[in-house]
């Protein structure tokens, strides 16, 4: 049963990507660099070139981590949702398959400035 | 002749019997059914609403003249503590942090569990029922009331307390402990009751108010005290009527034991991420601290509960669900919850601070296994980036659960370094959320949690799409006067000065 109910009854989801102007949300998260609570919430065009994400809407945020000047975009490993991905770096957002609200984690495996080895 | 002859005084019993059972009138000319339309949709399955037991025997008569007593005192300390400066006995103004989010965060939860007792009361058909829902709706709007007026006290002096009615429907740290009382208040009654008379009341109470009160006395917070007792005597009325109410639900039919253990789970959970804030209050933000939120949660939680589920076993009862995932997250989830306040605290009506040296200390003593290991680096890595000039703020917002709301701030529950990304497609499209069990709770009722007005989200939609400033205005926030940190802020330098012209002859 999707809902307990007296009669049937249809939720009106409230963040569906006709609400955001022509953009969407993106979640990006740098796993095991935990100084950033939560994955990044990001507003952007699905136009926009991946590569542009990385540079001027990722980079900046990661900033305040220790380990951020040390990151290279060719060494990253991408995942989207539960599979390995790998971003082609000149195409858009939607060429790259990254719908509303993707959930996109990269590792830097072994930069870990702020975290105990685990 | 006539004689007068003296009225015999009532026998409580009596008393209790007209006064409550009697007045369950047998409908004549309506049927049941129509006037308690709510009471089957769930599956509950009821034969015999008269097993319900009321071990209370309270009429209203009397439940006026006692509340009634109390209020009187409690006025009369709460008049004393303003006109004697009361708030400047406090330890340490970073203390009224911990009062900002209580009266933003759960005083409107009192309010929220008037409304829908209130609810209940009408839907059940049972008169102990009624009656018995009924006072306790009239308790929780005292509760509401009470707290807002011991703390209208602080507000003439301090920021942050001016909008707390705003911050309950719009603030994004408000909306966990709404959404809990919401999808209470929009369940039907019996789930209602699980909700709040049982999980609330009877597993979680005692670590909200044991802990905050005494908090609030070991830092001088008279006020707070005062209508922690005031409340404190109806807690038991109310604990015992959760109790029976899922005892009453198990006795009645044996297909009601499945419904119930599922609601038991998700309520806990539910209620064990709300309660996550009490906790980074006790170890955060109270400048004397009386016990560690693993502590309380030893005693109150793991002690109490699991007597309490001993006990229910024998109606078929298991410990809720998330229960080993709680235990887990004990030594982890108050750090991980104030970095990410400290994080956001541009957008919060609240102060925070960096832990000094000698909090850390605490912070390491009360949890070995992981503060030092995990949260000191990161603490004290935003301590040199504060005191470089450039201090931390995470302008990425964040994601958020969409099930209990809170920011998707958790770890794995057996690895401290993976936080828990966990999403579900539904309908086409994606929902995220902080853990296994919110996820849970989600797939039970996809198409109560997909209309979530997660806060995040719509601050880029229209009409904020986006702006900052339009979205203080909206929620209450005075930007550099409510927010940021508590060192340098205006709450400090009154306190101080204050307390200086309080103590001292200058
Ligand atoms: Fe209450
Ligand atoms: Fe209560
Ligand atoms: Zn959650």
């Amino acid at each position: 049963m999707a809902l307990t109910s007296t009669k049937p009854y249809v939720g009106v989801p409230r963040d569906t990507v006709a609400n955001f102007n022509g953009k969407q949300i993106v979640y990006t998260y740098w796993e095991q660099h935990l100084l950033f609570s939560t994955p990044y919430l990001t507003v952007v065009e699905p136009g926009m070139r991946f590569g542009d994400y990385w540079e001027n809407v990722v980079k900046p945020l990661m900033q305040a981590d220790p380990d951020a000047a040390g990151v290279n975009l060719a060494e990253v490993k991408w995942t989207m949702g539960k599979q390995d991905f790998t971003p082609n770096i000149s195409a858009t957002l939607a060429e790259n398959g990254i719908v509303h609200k993707a959930q996109l984690c990269f590792r830097t495996p072994g930069v870990n400035t702020l975290l105990a080895a685990a | 002749m006539d004689m007068k002859v003296a009225k015999k005084k009532l026998a409580l019993k009596e008393k209790y019997k007209l006064l409550t059972r009697d007045l369950g009138w047998e409908p004549s000319y309506q049927k049941k059914d129509d006037i308690y339309p709510y009471i089957k949709y769930e599956g509950i399955k009821i034969h015999d609403w008269d097993k319900w037991e009321d071990p209370f025997r309270l009429t209203m008569d009397s439940y006026w003249k006692y509340q009634a007593e109390k209020e009187r005192k409690f006025y009369a300390i709460i008049d004393a503590h303003a006109q004697n400066n009361g708030h400047l006995n406090i330890t340490d103004a970073r203390y009224l942090s911990a009062l900002k989010i209580f009266l933003q965060a759960i005083s409107p939860g009192e309010y929220a569990a008037g409304k829908g007792f209130a609810r209940t009361g009408r839907e059940f058909p049972g008169v102990g029922t009624q009656v018995a829902c009924q006072m306790q709706s009239i308790d929780e709007i005292r509760h509401a009331q009470t707290q807002i007026h011991a703390l209208s006290n602080y507000n003439k002096f301090y920021n942050g307390f001016h909008a707390f009615a705003d911050a309950r429907d719009r603030m994004w740290y408000c909306t966990l402990p709404r959404s809990f009382f919401d999808d209470a208040m929009s369940s039907g009654p019996f789930e209602f009751m699980i909700a709040i008379g049982f999980s609330f009341e009877y597993v979680l109470t005692n670590l909200l108010f044991v802990p905050f009160m005494s908090g609030a006395a070991y830092n001088g917070d008279m006020a707070t005290v005062t209508f922690g007792f005031s409340a404190q005597s109806d807690e038991a009325r109310h604990m015992t009527l959760g109790l029976e109410c899922i005892k009453f639900m198990l006795e009645q039919d044996p297909d009601n034991l499945p419904i119930v253990q599922n609601w038991i789970d998700k309520w806990f959970w539910r209620g064990f991420r709300l309660l996550g804030v009490v906790g980074t209050m006790m170890d955060y933000m109270l400048p004397k601290r009386v016990m560690s939120w693993r502590e309380a949660f030893e005693i109150y939680g793991i002690e109490n509960g699991g007597a309490l589920f001993n006990d229910l076993a024998r109606y078929g009862i298991r410990p809720p669900r998330g229960w080993d995932d709680a235990g887990k997250a004990l030594d982890h989830m108050s750090h991980q919850f104030m970095l990410a306040l400290y994080q956001y605290n541009f957008g919060t009506a609240f102060h925070t601070d960096i832990p000094t040296e000698e909090d850390m200390a605490w912070l390491d003593k009360k949890y070995p296994t992981t503060f030092n290991k995990y949260y000191r680096p990161r603490w004290e890595h935003i301590r040199k980036l504060k005191e470089a000039g450039t201090p931390y703020k995470n302008m990425g917002l964040a994601k958020l659960c969409q099930t209990c709301q809170i920011p998707t701030v958790f770890t794995e529950p057996d690895d401290p370094t993976q936080l828990t990304i966990r999403e579900v497609d539904y309908k086409g499209d994606k929902y995220h959320f902080c853990s296994e069990g919110c996820q849970h709770i989600f797939e039970n009722e996809p198409e109560k949690y997909i209309q979530a007005v997660l806060p995040m989200p719509q601050l880029f939609q229209a009409p904020l799409s986006g702006d900052l400033v339009a979205w203080m205005n909206w929620v209450g926030l005075q930007n550099g006067k409510d927010n940021g940190d508590y060192f340098g802020s205006e709450d400090q330098k009154n306190f101080d000065a204050w307390r200086d012209l309080a103590t001292r002859n200058v």
